[in-house]
């Protein structure tokens, strides 16, 4: 791997999605980097200095520079190192911008709900979260048919893009959803595009050094749904 | 980047002021149409399938949505003479102007609509979105620091992103029992220099009683008085 301009640190946690992202981008792109796993409830003074704002991972710290914001990570990182790997975002700025336009859609329409299904108290508004969620997957469908404009099985085409990587990110949750909550996220009959991206994308060499394990996201996931649960008990 | 320019947008709306301001910024030539957001056009709804809001930016028929998506669109497409970048050149400073104006959308927009869209009598929840939105406005301060703008000496991405909130201010004040003016002065003076020191601004944003007498019409429509 090239250690291209200067040194990388990435501030992240073995189970989060966007940190995944991260890890991605920066494998994708053959960056060398150093990974500092953060403990969120004993947060280091270098996550707290460098994320204020929100002290979340991840954070990218860059020749001592923070970045955070996984999807501004996963730009900086193409911005920055332009010259290094493929370039993930397209030329064309009208392209981009339908790029640009299905990742928001992914952050607010996906990820919002899904969210909530490990927050919420009671079943029946984890149904509903997990409805919702169900239904945006069944848009970005439509949304890996615009991007990948017949050109290949990625959102960028035959290769991998931008919303790749933000959707790639989550794929061991994916996977985790029909262990936890009996539901396939992705299912092969419903969105077969997606279904047929989630495999070409585990085939990636970037996707098999650095998706998590989803027998341990399983249980991570359980065991924050209790923390969760306890804790809304005990605001009762 | 050649072709008709059209927006969709409903003039109370921050997200489509957004547009507003980047395109006279940018000198483009474009046509507006005015959107009732209780009976959307058809133009709207087949331009914005997926969301069906504005704003919408129509280029040679080709449809841009998500505002931020949209400003970005135009600094890219469109340079003309004299027109500087809303985004800087430098990737960590563009990186930076992405996280704060991701923090508008997420944070303050978030907000602030608490703040207005409680049914009456909600106090709690108007006190929570009031202190929500404070926290946010007092964190953007911050970021301004002692700059003239969060872009520098000039306008940049993150004050189109966040000055056609100004107008709401009002709205926000009104129904949330607080003055920005005493909470964040040096954020609302960022605001009047805004709009005394760019036309592009200025020519872009209501009256903030018109935002809220439309906000007070939007209540009684959902019934939240």
């Amino acid at each position: 791997m090239a250690r291209v301009g200067g040194e990388l640190k990435l501030l992240g946690l073995w189970a989060s999605p966007f940190v995944t992202r991260a890890k991605l981008a920066l494998q994708i792109k053959g960056l060398s980097y150093e990974y500092v796993e953060e403990d969120l409830g004993n947060k280091s003074e270098l996550l707290l200095s460098s994320n204020p704002v929100h002290k979340a991972v991840p954070v990218l710290i860059h020749n001592g520079k923070p970045v955070c914001e996984s999807s501004v990570i996963v730009q900086y990182i193409d911005d920055a190192f332009a010259g290094s790997g493929p370039s993930l975002l397209p030329a064309d700025p009208y392209q981009r911008a339908v790029a640009c336009f299905w990742a928001a859609y992914l952050e607010d329409k996906m990820l919002t709900p899904w969210g909530r299904v490990f927050k919420v108290k009671t079943d029946e508004e984890k149904a509903e979260a997990m409805r919702q969620t169900i239904a945006a997957v069944d848009v970005l469908e439509d949304g890996l048919k615009e991007c990948s404009g017949g050109q290949g099985p990625f959102f960028g085409g035959d290769s991998v893009g931008y919303v790749d990587i933000l959707l790639g990110g989550m794929v061991s949750w994916v996977k985790a959803s029909e262990p936890l909550s009996g539901s396939k996220l992705i299912d092969a009959e419903k969105t077969p595009l997606l279904a047929a991206w989630m495999e070409r994308f585990c085939e990636l060499d970037a996707a098999k050094a650095v998706l998590q394990d989803v027998d341990r996201v399983v249980e991570y996931a359980k065991l924050v749904m209790t923390k969760n649960a306890a804790r809304a008990s005990n605001n009762n | 980047m050649e072709g008709v320019v059209v927006l969709l947008n409903c003039f109370v709306s921050p997200f489509g002021n957004r547009v507003r301001i980047a395109l006279k910024f940018k000198g483009v030539a474009y046509e507006e149409k005015a959107e009732n957001l209780a009976a959307k056009s058809p133009l709207l709804l087949s331009s914005n399938p997926v969301h069906a809001k504005v704003p919408v930016l129509i280029v040679d028929g080709k449809p841009v949505c998500e505002s931020l998506v949209i400003l970005e669109f135009i600094d890219d497409g469109f340079s003309a003479a004299g027109a500087p970048p809303l985004l800087p050149a430098d990737p960590y400073a563009r990186a930076h102007a992405r996280f704060w104006a991701s923090y508008v959308d997420t944070k303050l927009n978030e907000a602030g609509m608490r703040v207005w869209r409680s049914p009456k009598g909600a106090t709690a929840a108007v006190e929570a979105a009031r202190k929500d939105t404070v926290a946010a406005l007092k964190t953007l301060e911050a970021e301004l620091g002692g700059k003239p703008y969060f872009g520098g000496d000039a306008l940049g991405y993150v004050d189109v992103a966040l000055v056609p909130f100004a107008p709401w201010f009002l709205t926000y004040e009104r129904f949330g029992g607080f003055t920005v003016a005493a909470e964040c002065p040096a954020l609302a003076a960022w605001a009047d220099r805004c709009v005394r020191e760019n036309t592009c601004v200025a020519e872009s944003l209501p009256e903030a009683e018109h935002v809220f007498q439309f906000v007070c019409g939007m209540r009684k429509a959902f019934g939240l008085d």
